[in-house]
């Protein structure tokens, strides 16, 4: 039982080990558009490398536009920027200040919730490109 | 002595030129801090290199002015080893410019998650000879009276060492705290020395901006790191005869994954040499193992 407890745990996602505590805490800058712009900015510059420009993964790092992510509570996605998971590759991101990494997940759930309006992920990604700082006015 | 160095050193165009040349590369984010000597409990991203430069220049007592030039090659080999080579090289005036040797070092962090206090494991291979003016780390009773001898008597001295470091860092509500614990062996001869380093900083601004942009505070921080000798296993925790530095530092990151980095370093007792200036430029390559393995593929 023991064993299976430890593999239970080492099986559980990054999501799903953040505690109780963790996913609780809301996003200040749910909804912000200029958080969401400065999160795109944010996302290009650390997280792109990795799960692809436009978040849905490049074969190393899973997609960040999913069912998983975007039904995930914002605490629960905070615990992750912080922790990482070193095991899996993906760093600690508890360098960036707490307000960045807010932005950036206030990117990623615009992101999602774009990516769940539309059935066409490849116009939608198009469209979510538009909201990089690239293009703003 | 020090606005002959500063105008010696930071006044030359050519200290600025390969500099700006990495400036204009697009590229990737340099995520590392904007210490010199501190390290911190970061890791390199997993399958990416960082490649800096950085020299430090400085003019000891009754001494001949130096340039000690470092290339480093960092690469992340797993979330939890980081590995590093360094190469050392320094020229000195009236005297003449020589290559120093290399290190290699190994970061092991030690904990998976993060926490109030991260700890990470330093061990590194040194094989300088003494005529190295790097000052990456201070121990023992280093002292600027190291630095006197001609470079033709250095190089002749052979300094293989093994450094152990124990790293403790945090993050905490935009604040770096970082300290070091040093203990270094010369493999040929006794005694175990001992110094430290301790670092805090932090960016310039918590928030990012929508738009892009190169001059702005997000992309700054700055900080204080202190370190410096604290004697032999012998002997230890002397003041008086060790040295010291004081040492403000700034990094300002740029938006195509170049970092630059500068510190003056004020010595604090008579043992240190008076002033430091030290300057660098790092730059890194995301995905870099990948890139070469489909070379090979």
């Amino acid at each position: 039982m023991a064993q299976t407890a430890v593999l239970s745990r080492h099986s559980r996602s990054p999501l799903e080990r953040a505690g109780a505590v963790s996913r609780s805490e809301p996003n200040p800058y749910q909804g912000n558009r200029e958080a969401e712009r400065a999160g795109a900015k944010l996302f290009r510059r650390y997280c792109a490398a990795c799960h692809g420009e436009d978040a849905r993964g490049n074969g190393k790092a899973p997609p960040l536009v999913s069912p998983e992510v975007g039904g995930a509570m914002p605490g629960a996605l905070f615990w992750v920027l912080r922790n990482g998971s070193l095991a899996s590759g993906m760093p600690s991101f508890s360098r960036l200040p707490e307000a960045q990494r807010w932005q950036i997940i206030a990117w990623l759930q615009r992101l999602n919730a774009a990516g769940s309006a539309t059935a066409s992920p490849p116009e939608n990604a198009g469209a979510l490109r538009s909201w990089g700082p690239e293009h703003a006015p | 002595m020090t606005v002959n160095l500063i105008r010696k050193f930071v006044f030359r165009p050519g200290t600025y030129a390969w500099a700006l040349l990495l400036a204009a590369i697009p590229g990737v984010h340099a995520a590392d801090g904007p210490y010199f000597v501190t390290y911190g409990h970061d890791m390199e991203e997993p399958g990416s290199l960082e490649i800096s430069a950085s020299q430090v220049a400085g003019h000891p007592d009754g001494g001949h002015r130096f340039v000690n030039a470092l290339t480093e090659f960092e690469y992340g080999l797993k979330g939890w080893w980081t590995t590093e080579v360094y190469l050392h090289g320094q020229t000195t005036a009236h005297d003449s410019t020589v290559f120093t040797g290399y290190r290699w070092e190994n970061r092991f962090r030690l904990l998976p998650r993060e926490h109030w206090i991260n700890p990470v494991l330093y061990v590194e291979f040194e094989n300088v000879n003494g005529a190295d003016r790097s000052l990456l780390e201070v121990v023992g009773f280093d002292g600027q009276e190291d630095f006197l001898e001609s470079n033709a008597e250095g190089r002749g001295e052979k300094e293989r060492e093994l450094e152990a470091k124990l790293i403790l860092g945090s993050h905490f509500r935009g604040w770096n705290i970082s300290e070091n614990f040093i203990a270094e062996k010369n493999l040929a001869h006794a005694p175990f020395e001992f110094g430290y380093a301790v670092g805090v900083s932090r960016p310039l601004a918590s928030a990012a901006r929508p738009e892009r942009c190169r001059v702005c505070p997000e992309n700054f921080q700055a900080g204080i790191e202190l370190y410096g000798g604290l004697g032999t296993h012998e002997h230890f925790g002397s003041v008086a005869d060790t040295a010291h530095y004081l040492a403000p530092v700034v990094a300002w990151q740029l938006p195509n994954g170049a970092s630059l980095q500068i510190s003056p370093a004020f010595g604090l007792t008579g043992s240190s040499v008076p002033f430091l200036l030290r300057f660098g430029v790092s730059y890194e390559v995301a995905q870099f193992g990948r890139v070469v393995s489909r070379m090979f593929r």
